[in-house]
């Protein structure tokens, strides 16, 4: 599997994350994004946290890992960068568990998924146990 | 690649590179409390300036080695942390990094050195008047 990242287009990227080195591609890819569309260094490395959270979910909670996919989006006076993280992997019975601060099933902090929402500006999450997870944030240039 | 330790005097000396894999945290760990056990070192500094994200992975594993020292006996300082990496820290949630710090290397030894005589020692002997 290739590690170079798939360029869409000019200003989207997708990176297929399966193992650690992959999480490492993405969030250098995700900060490269965000200092090419004029975020500052702290937003852009939140921006970056955030992509190393979820990339991290996909290679310690699927089997077969998932998609990073970052699309900036320039407007007049603010840009926008929307992180999108999906798999078809094993999904989350309990959603509401999982976004708890201090849930884990894996070892990790159980911060996870709450720290990356803290993190970004809008955050969604949708998964069905047995088809897949997929989350969508968004981060605002103010 | 196994990250190298150095030692300096009584202190061991890691730098982490960006991008850390598990198994070179896992062997870190055990070569670190190994030379702790082995009476070569009483502490270990660990330099973070590499370290262009802390997740909370890497929050995890910071903090638990840290633990593993402590529960041995010795010191173990996080030195070198970024401010960005601070703020997206206290931004994530709290108790993210649970362990001593220092703001680099030097301040980080001293630390380990302090914490260590103001136990007496590795022996923890009766401080000397």
């Amino acid at each position: 599997m290739s590690r170079e990242p798939d360029v869409v287009q000019p200003d989207a990227v997708t990176v297929t994350v399966t193992t650690e080195i992959d999480v490492a591609e993405a969030r250098q890819e995700a900060r490269r994004l965000a200092l090419r569309h004029g975020f500052g260094t702290v937003r852009a490395h939140g921006l970056a946290t955030a992509v190393s959270e979820l990339a991290m979910n996909l290679v310690l909670h699927t089997a077969r890992g998932g998609q990073i996919r970052l699309t900036a989006q320039d407007a007049a006076e603010a840009a926008v960068i929307e992180l999108v993280a999906e798999d078809d992997g094993p999904g989350i019975p309990d959603l509401a568990r999982a976004m708890e601060d201090g849930f884990s099933t894996r070892g990790g902090l159980g911060c996870g998924l709450a720290g990356t929402r803290r993190l970004v500006d809008t955050f969604a999450i949708t998964s069905r146990v047995g088809e897949g997870t997929r989350i969508v944030c968004l981060v605002r240039r103010p | 690649m196994r990250v190298p330790i150095l030692r300096l005097g009584r202190v061991l000396l890691t730098s982490l590179p960006a991008d850390l894999t598990d198994q070179q945290v896992m062997d870190l760990q055990i070569d670190a409390l190994a030379l702790i056990q082995a009476g070569k070192a009483d502490g270990l500094v660990i330099d973070i300036t590499a370290a262009d994200v802390v997740d909370s992975y890497m929050a995890r594993i910071l903090s638990e080695t840290a633990k593993m020292v402590t529960i041995m006996g010795g010191v173990a300082v996080l030195a070198g942390m970024q401010p960005a990496v601070a703020l997206t820290l206290v931004e994530m949630g709290r108790g993210m990094i649970d362990m001593e710090t220092a703001f680099d290397l030097e301040g980080g030894v001293a630390k380990v050195a302090r914490l260590v005589a103001s136990r007496g020692g590795r022996h923890d002997e009766v401080p000397i008047a």
